[in-house]
Order: C-alpha cells, then structure tokens, then sequence
C-alpha cells in the first residue's frame, strides 16, 4: 500500500481508486458470502454444509482485511478453518450413523416459524441500520498493526484475556468430561 | 466504503444463522449455524473498530473467537454424548421437557 | 518495579532508606541459581531419570549437593556482606506529602565505621541484596521477579538445602525399589525448587506462586502411594485445607499491593517485600488496612504451617513416605508459614500491635496451638503422628514467639528444630523400614538393642526436642520464653510487651513435649519388642544422615548463644541473631528480650520434671507391670484413664482430636450442604411451584369470581362463549410448552426482535 501512495502520489486506503476497488472487493465478498451462508442452511448434505461455512468463514477473513483487521483476519483463517471446521468435520463424521449423511428434510412448520423469525429479525435490524448509519464513512489511514493489538491485548485488555485463558482450560476439561466413555 | 454495507452483510448473515439455528434438525449444523451468527458479530465488531479507528473492537472480536473456540468443543462433546445415547442427533426428537 | 523508587543515596534527601542495595558479591546477587538446579534436576529426571542407571536419583542429589555448596558459599559470602559492605542503599520515593520523616532506626545509616558492636539495633545496618528482572509488565504496573537475600533468606537456603540433600540421600534406600521411585525423586527436586524459590522471594507475588507450587508438591508426594484410599484422602485433604488459608494470603497480597501502591507516586501498587515492609514500618499505611492484611496472611499461616484450626492436614499428611514428612516437617512447607511472617514482619508487627501489648491474634494462635499439638501428641500410636503433632506443637511455639515480637528467637527455634525433627523423623522411618509399621504399641518395643544407630540418634533428637541444656532445643526455647517479657519476677524482661499468658503456654508445652517424647522413647525402644519378623539395623545411607542431624541437633544450639552468656567470650554470643535478624529500613524497631538465669533454670526444672513423671509412669510402673504380666505392656492396666472419669473424659477428647474432624466435615460440610440443599428444594417448591400453583387458584378464583358476579346478571350464552375461549387459549399455550429447544429459541428470538423493533420505534 504504501509503495502504492508513493507511486501514485494517493493517500492510501482513502483515495477515490482504492475505495472502488475496495467496493468491488466487498460486492463479490457479500455476494460470495450470503449465498454459501444460505446454501449452508438449506443444503441436505452436512458434509457440504460443513464446505460452505468454510467459505463463508474466508470471506469474513476477506472482510477483516478489507477493514485493516490483518491479524484478526489471520486469527480468523488460523482458528476458524484451521481448527474449528476440522473439529465440525469430526463431529460429522462421528455422528454420520444417525443419518447416513444426509440430513433429514425440515418440517415444513419448522421451516415456516423459522423464515418468519428470520426474516422479521432481518428487518428490524436492518431498518434500524439503515435509520442509524445512513451517511457514516470507515475512513481508515492505515491498517492496524499486530504490534497495537498485542499491546492493547495484553495491558488494558489483561484481565479478560486471563480470563480467557481460564475458560478455555475450563471448556477443554469440560468438553472431556463430557465425551468420555466411562 | 460506508460503515452500513458491513453492517448490513453482518445483519443478513446474522439472520440467516438465526434460520439455520431454528430450522436444521441436525445437532452439528445448528452448531455451525451458531458459527455463522457469531461471525456476523464478529464482522460488526471489527467494522465498528475500523470505524472509530481504535483497538478494542479487533481485541473483541479475537476474544469472540477464542470463545467460539471453546463453545464449538462443549457443544460437540455434548452432541456426541447425544448421539452415543440415543443413536441420534435430531434435535426435534429431544423433547424429554415438554410440558 | 525497581526503577521507580530507587534513587542513589546522595541524590534523595526525602527518600526513606529501604535497607536493599543492588550492590553485593556475585553470590549474594546470584541466589537465583540455587533454586535453578533442583528445578532443572526437575525437568531432568521427568524426561530422562527412567532411562538413567539410577533412575534418576543420582541427577536429583547432584543437583541438591551442589545447591547445598552454593549456599554454603552464600552464607559465608553473607557473613562478609553483614560485617564490611558498605555500598549504596536503595531509597523509597514517596508522596512529599505522607512522608512523616520519621525517625526509626534507619538512621543509624550514619554509623557505618562502627560495625564491631554485637548490639544489633545499635550496630551499623545489614543491607539485604536485591536483585530484580522484569516479568512483565501491564498498564503501567512492572511486575518482576528476583532475589531478596538476606540473614533469613541465607539460613533458610542453608537449611532448606541441607535437610533436602540427606532427605534425598535416605530416600534411595528407603523407597528404593517403588514403582514410582523416578517419579518421586522428580517431585523432591521440585519440592526443593519449589521452597529455596520461597526463600529467597523478591516481592509478594513470586512468594504466591513458589507458595502454591509447595503445596503441589506436597499434595504429590503425600499421595505418592495414591492406589490406597486413606492416602489419596490425605493428599486432598492437605491441599484442600491449604487452599483454604491461600485465599487469605492472596487476599493479603492484594491489599498490601494497592494500599502500598496508594502512598508510592506514579503507581498504583508495588508487590515488593522490602517495599512493604518499609512501608508498613514508617506508618504511612492505615493501621485498619494492616490489620485487615494481617489477618488474612494469619488465614494462610494458619493452613500452611499447622496452625489452630486448620492443623487437622497435617497429622494425615503423615500418609507419604517418611522422607518426605521430615522433607515437608523440617524445612519444606509447614515453615513456609512461618517464613512468611517473618519476612513480611512489617506487615504484622504495625498491623497486629506487637510492641506494647500482652496479647495479639498472632500470639494466642501460636498459644493455643502449641498446646493442642502437645496434648494431642500423648494419645497417638503410630509414631510418625506424634512427631505430626510435635511438629503443630512446635510450629505453634515459633507463631508465638513471632507473636511476642521475638522474632530472632523465632527463626532461631525453626532453625534448631529443623535439625532434631528431621533428625527424629527420619529415626522413625529407620525404624519403620525394619519393622514394617509405624504402630508403637503393637509392631515396636525394645529396638534398641536392634538398632543402636538409630537409637541414640532418636534419643539425642528428643533430648533436643525436650529442650534440655546443652542440646539445640533448649537455646532456641529458652530464647521464646525470655522473649515473651512475661518472667518479669526476677529480671529477664524487656521484650515487646508482657506476654504472661504466653510465657505459661509455652512452659506448660514445654513440660508436655518432655513427657511425650519420653512415652514415645520408652514405647518404642524399651520394654520387649512387640512385633515380629528379625530387626535389624537400617543401612548407612539412613544412618549416616541420622548422625549429620543428630550432631547438628547437639550443636545448632551453639550458634545464638544468649546474650551476657559469660561461659564464652562475647565475640561468640549471639552470632545467629548479629547475621541474621536485619537491622534495615524494611525491618521493624522491635526490642530485645534480655536473657534470664532464672528462667532458663525454671524452664528446664519444667521440662525435667515432665521427663521424670512420664519416665516414673513408663520406666517405673509400666515396666513393673509388663514383668509382672509376661509380656511387655504399653500402659497401666488399671491406668489412670481406667480408674478416674475425668482423665477418661480426657484421654477420649485427645483421642478424637478435639472432635475437630467431626466438626469440620460433619458439621460445617454437612450443615452447609444440607440446609442449601433444602433452600434449593424449598425455593422450587414453594416459589417456582408456589408461583405456578397461585397462577392456577388465581384463575379458578377469578372464574369464581364471573362465576358468581357477572353470571347471575349476565346470559348464559356469553358466559359460555368465555370459558370456552379461555379453554382453547390454555389448550393453543400449551403447545408452546413442547419440550423442542428450537420452538423456544424461536419465541425467544421473536420475542427479542420484536421488544428491540418496538425500542427503536419508541427511541
């Protein structure tokens, strides 16, 4: 980027070209996103399912790093697709004896309430955005960098972060207890 | 970039996962569904934090990962021990509370 | 944390003097190694011990030898730096506005040419060397760790050092062959690690963290034989009872670190001990939030070293291997206690009000416990639970002497007594191991033939743990009593207030620690031997650790002779107290009993006098009786216990241990289970139930109500229409109620969406 604004003479990250290519970035993303999110939800085939939420997790690591999130995009790649998918993959696999597979088809009633809930709570946020946010700009100089989240992690932020820590010793013991065979 | 077109994807995607979660009858998807609502947050919060230019926002939503870590474990623990009770994981079976 | 308040002494007129220095020989600064080396045995023996051709134990003695020769090194190191360094004092900033500029003994700084005066308190000032890393560091706060080394941490190391070494050295014939031999040797090198790191502590919370890993430790080695239930029960219950008291020092910790922190500028808390201490000394602290950190410090004394109530750990704790009870007894764990307080004396001597005062929490702790451990040591049959309770007893004696403000006396008598316990419990595991039993009255008997080794170390031992002149015991004892200031009759006084109750306490202890330790003489190596199987004497890697202790146990007592001793020449009085006790700015002014004749004459008539009724009662009458019975007895047929109620009412309280047991587990557990228990019930059956039940008669009430009123004047058609319409309502609800997660996640979804849509209509 930085190259690129000595090259051009072009305030990175705010100058006219980089938004519509950032735009560009964004529609595709969007688009790429919602339709696996929405193939994800409906498809019959968990193992599919499991394929479409991977890359609707990469696209929301694409996004943080539109949004000069570079490290938590990283830690999304790293921890969602890298550790949690698998995790699923083996749940699917685990349990493929309840359904060869194949999901079951939704109960229609089901599926009704759901559309419902979905679809109002859809429009309620989405109203109430579009009332809010209107005409407010993400105006961003430069990315943040990994040094400024490590710091801020680790001072201001030590104290959830230890509690963090705590929870996921507590998850990991629970999450053994639970599974075993005894 | 307008801080709305995040937060609308965030809105959709949130909303999709609330379907998915109501809907599946599979224990591992309405798991996933849930990823799928926790990464809309996640979205909001790093939009928010691009927004205000400041650090909490990305810290916030690398906790939310960190949790999510942890929640997907217990939940599939639990999913297992499901299914290695009842041969099944559909979760419109499990009504052993109703009134 | 040591850049903010260290400034050179010439540049600070308004600074108070810590009494640190960075300065000091490369061993002093360099203590950090000492722990080092067991912790890496540690780590060694994990990985390597089993594939070793002695599986380990040979790394975990090298390691602990060459951690004892280093503090060998230290202290003669220390015996330099105390008399001749004259380097530069660090100084505590503080807020120009609280610095009351008062004047303690700090300002004998001035006087450093005349450093030959034996007075401590008058003789120039032992600068304790610190030297500090950064841990880390958060929101302005740097929190470090590093090494506080000074007369305490010096003698701790040495004898923390030494015991553990001979420990080790005994262990590979005494576990020799256990299954989990490798495995024991890598938790004794962590013990070890675990207590020097304790020892030479730079600030609260890295004597937190060396405080915890001492606990697991022992909760590992205590359980070491875990496949027999009683001795997994006893590891819990060590480390359940030593949870309970951490939770005062962590509350402890965390008052003194931001009551500190609130008169320091630029900070907002300092987890350093000197800073502490110095802190507290100069009475910038409220004396209320002192007290308050005290008390919650005494919580954690109390579980770690045994104290009056939480004492109850440690006689079961006697569940591990002998070793690691003379490891955990002598030097290790229960001292860490009383470490604690000695090092944070500050805190205690301001917050508790020792100077002046004839009676303080600490004191009657110390008191009481001293005398439960005595009493309770009589009833006891298996040999290694009466040495448990003299330890209680004796760690009691220390809490006391803390207590009263003598505190040289204090660390002196852990000093002695870690010799001749270590001494007396290694003897038993001696004699255990050729007896296969720690039971007196049923497996032992007149081993002293047997074993003579083990015998005359075992009686030197007890002679010292008696306190009868010259043996170590009877130094450090007396020293306590003359420090409680309450022999007032005839001279001898001078200590920090008048503590009479606390002088009888500790003479009543003193006869009963006589008497038992006769009985358990008497029950083990005399009369006939009562077990089976041939004796025979323990091997040399037990003994000769039996001679080392025992002849420290005869001569430990040499090294503080008492002041105005005139059988030796001054320059030998008092050598202990000269190197040890600090005489610094993080050190209080505490005044210093004069030694008595008197009472040293009174207190060992005492202690003979219990020796000789307990010898009459075993030697004498239970001897006469075992010979006119055949067989060897351990007490009186018709003793004592048999013929009056009253010394039977007695014998059972002991034998049930004050019912302490009973009390915690039957009456505080299960009273606080049960009764929750019932609440919980209670509340679901009377609210949650009640509130469903009240719903329903409301209705049936209300529709009474129609019913009654309205049906009479209104037609009948409308009436039922009604009731039909409030049936088919319930009869629509209940089908909310169906039991499927995602039915109620969606209502509650809705439910959110909806109230948020209406908040943002309104809003």
């Amino acid at each position: 980027m930085n190259v690129y604004a000595e090259m051009t003479g072009l305030d990175p990250l705010t100058s006219g070209e980089v938004v519509v290519a950032q735009n560009i970035a964004f529609g595709l993303i969007a688009i790429i996103m919602i339709f696996s999110a929405l193939r994800m939800v409906t498809t019959r085939n968990v193992v599919h399912a499991a394929l479409y939420l991977v890359i609707v997790l990469a696209g929301a690591a694409a996004i943080f790093i539109l949004l000069g999130a570079e490290f938590v995009g990283v830690t999304q790649v790293l921890v969602y697709i890298g550790a949690i998918v698998v995790l699923f993959l083996f749940g699917i696999m685990l349990t493929r004896g309840a359904f060869g597979g194949i999901n079951l088809e939704e109960k229609a009633e089901q599926r009704k309430m759901s559309i419902l809930v979905a679809g109002l709570l859809a429009v309620v946020t989405g109203g109430a955005l579009i009332n809010t946010f209107s005409d407010a700009e993400i105006a961003r100089s430069s990315p943040s960098t990994t040094a400024t989240v490590g710091d801020s992690i680790f001072s201001q932020f030590i104290i959830p972060f230890e509690a963090v820590s705590v929870l996921l010793l507590a998850a990991l013991i629970g999450a053994i207890v639970v599974a075993r065979k005894d | 970039m307008y801080l709305n077109q995040f937060l609308l994807l965030s809105a959709v995607l949130f909303a999709i996962g609330v379907y998915g979660v109501l809907a599946r009858r599979n224990g591992v998807l309405v798991l996933m569904s849930i990823e799928l609502i926790l990464n809309a947050v996640n979205i909001n919060l790093v939009a928010f934090a691009a927004f205000r230019e400041s650090i909490p926002g990305e810290v916030f939503a690398l906790f939310v990962i960190a949790v999510a870590a942890a929640e997907v474990g217990v939940g599939l623990a639990m999913i297992l021990l499901l299914y290695r009770n009842r041969r099944n994981i559909d979760l419109t079976e499990i009504d052993l509370m109703k009134g | 944390m040591t850049e903010f308040f260290i400034i050179a002494e010439s540049a600070s007129q308004s600074g108070i003097p810590l009494g640190i220095t960075s300065g000091g020989s490369w061993l002093l600064r360099n203590a950090w190694i000492i722990p080092l080396l067991p912790a890496l045995s540690f780590l060694g023996i994990l990985f390597f011990g089993k594939r070793m051709p002695k599986k380990g134990a040979e790394l975990g003695i090298t390691a602990v030898g060459a951690a004892f020769v280093l503090a060998v090194l230290t202290g003669i190191a220390w015996f330099d730096h105390r008399d001749n360094y004259h380097g530069e004092e660090a100084h505590l900033a503080v807020a120009a506005s609280e610095h009351h500029a008062e004047e303690g003994h700090s300002d004998h700084e001035k006087e450093h040419d005349e450093h030959s005066d034996y007075d401590h308190g008058h003789g120039h000032s032992s600068l304790a060397v610190s030297n500090t890393v950064t841990w880390f560091q958060t929101n302005g706060v740097d929190l470090s760790v590093g090494v506080l080394v000074d007369g305490l941490s010096v003698m701790m190391l040495f004898v923390v050092t030494l015991i553990s070494l001979l420990v080790h050295i005994y262990s590979t014939d005494y576990v020799g062959g256990d299954r989990r031999y490798t495995h024991y040797f890598a938790f004794l090198s962590l013990f070890s690690a675990s207590m020097l790191t304790l020892v030479i502590s730079e600030n609260t919370l890295q004597l937190l963290v060396a405080w915890e890993l001492v606990g697991v430790c022992s909760f590992a080695l205590i359980g070491h034989w875990w496949e027999e239930k009683p001795n997994s029960d006893a590891a819990l219950k060590a480390f359940l009872t030593n949870r309970v008291g951490d939770m005062g020092l962590l509350v402890g910790v965390t008052i003194l670190f931001f009551s500190v922190g609130s008169v320091l500028p630029d900070t907002f808390g300092s987890f350093s001990i000197a800073v502490t201490n110095t802190v507290a000394n100069n009475g910038l602290l409220s004396h209320t939030a002192l007290l308050v950190a005290a008390a919650c410090l005494m919580a954690a004394v109390m579980s770690k070293s045994g104290q009056f109530f939480l004492h109850t750990w440690l006689p079961d704790a006697m569940a591990g291997p002998t070793p690691v009870s003379a490891l955990i007894h002598a030097a290790t764990m229960v001292v860490a206690g009383v470490f604690m307080i000695a090092r944070l004396y500050g805190v205690f001597f301001e917050g508790l009000s020792i100077g002046g005062s004839s009676i303080n929490l600490m004191a009657l702790v110390g008191g009481i416990t001293t005398l439960v451990g005595a009493s309770l040591a009589f009833v006891q049959r298996d040999i290694k639970k009466v040495l448990a309770y003299s330890t209680i007893s004796q760690l009691g004696y220390m809490v006391l002497a803390l207590g009263v403000g003598a505190w040289t006396a204090a660390v002196f008598h852990l000093f002695t007594h870690a010799f001749f316990k270590a001494c007396l419990f290694l003897g038993s595991g001696s004699v255990a191991h050729a007896v296969h039993s720690f039971d007196m009255k049923s497996d032992m008997g007149g081993m002293r033939k047997a074993m003579p080794h083990t015998y005359r170390t075992f009686i030197i031992g007890s002679i010292a743990l008696a306190g009868l002149p010259p043996l170590a015991g009877f130094w450090s004892k007396d020293e306590i009593l003359a420090g409680t200031g309450g022999w007032g009759l005839f001279g001898g006084t001078g200590g920090n207030g008048a503590y009479t109750l606390m002088l009888v306490m500790g003479m009543i202890t003193a006869a009963l620690t006589a008497a038992y330790m006769t009985r358990c003489v008497y029950l083990t190596f005399f009369g006939e031997f009562r077990g089976h199987g041939d004796l025979h004497e323990s091997g040399p890697r037990i003994v000769v650790p039996l001679w080392i202790l025992a002849g420290f146990a005869v001569i430990a007592g040499l090294f503080n002779l008492p002041k105005g001793f005139q059988l030796v020449p001054d320059s030998f009085q008092e050598r202990f107290g000269h190197y040890v006790e600090p005489v610094a700015g993080y050190f209080p002014t505490i005044a210093h009993a004069t030694p008595s004749w008197s009472l040293a004459i009174v207190s060992t008539l005492i202690v003979l006098g219990g020796v000789t009724a307990a010898w009459w009662y075993y030697f004498v009458k239970v001897e006469a009786a075992s010979k006119a019975a055949g067989k060897s007895l351990t007490e009186l047929p018709n003793g004592p216990t048999t013929v009056y109620p009253l010394a039977k009412l007695i014998h059972n309280l002991l034998d049930k241990k004050y019912y302490l047991d009973h009390l915690y587990t039957g009456i505080i557990a299960g009273g606080t289970k049960g009764p929750l228990a019932r609440v919980a019930y209670r509340f679901n059956q009377q609210v949650i139930d009640g509130t469903v039940d009240r719903v329903g008669e409301t209705a049936v009430k209300s529709g009474q109500f129609v019913y009654d009123k309205i049906d009479q004047l209104v037609v009948d058609g409308a009436v039922n229409t009604s009731g039909r319409l409030s049936s088919e309502a319930g009869g629509e609800l209940r089908k909310v109620q169906s039991g499927k997660v995602q039915s109620y996640a969606a209502i509650l979804f809705a439910a959110a969406t909806v109230l948020a849509g209406i908040l943002i209509v309104i809003v």
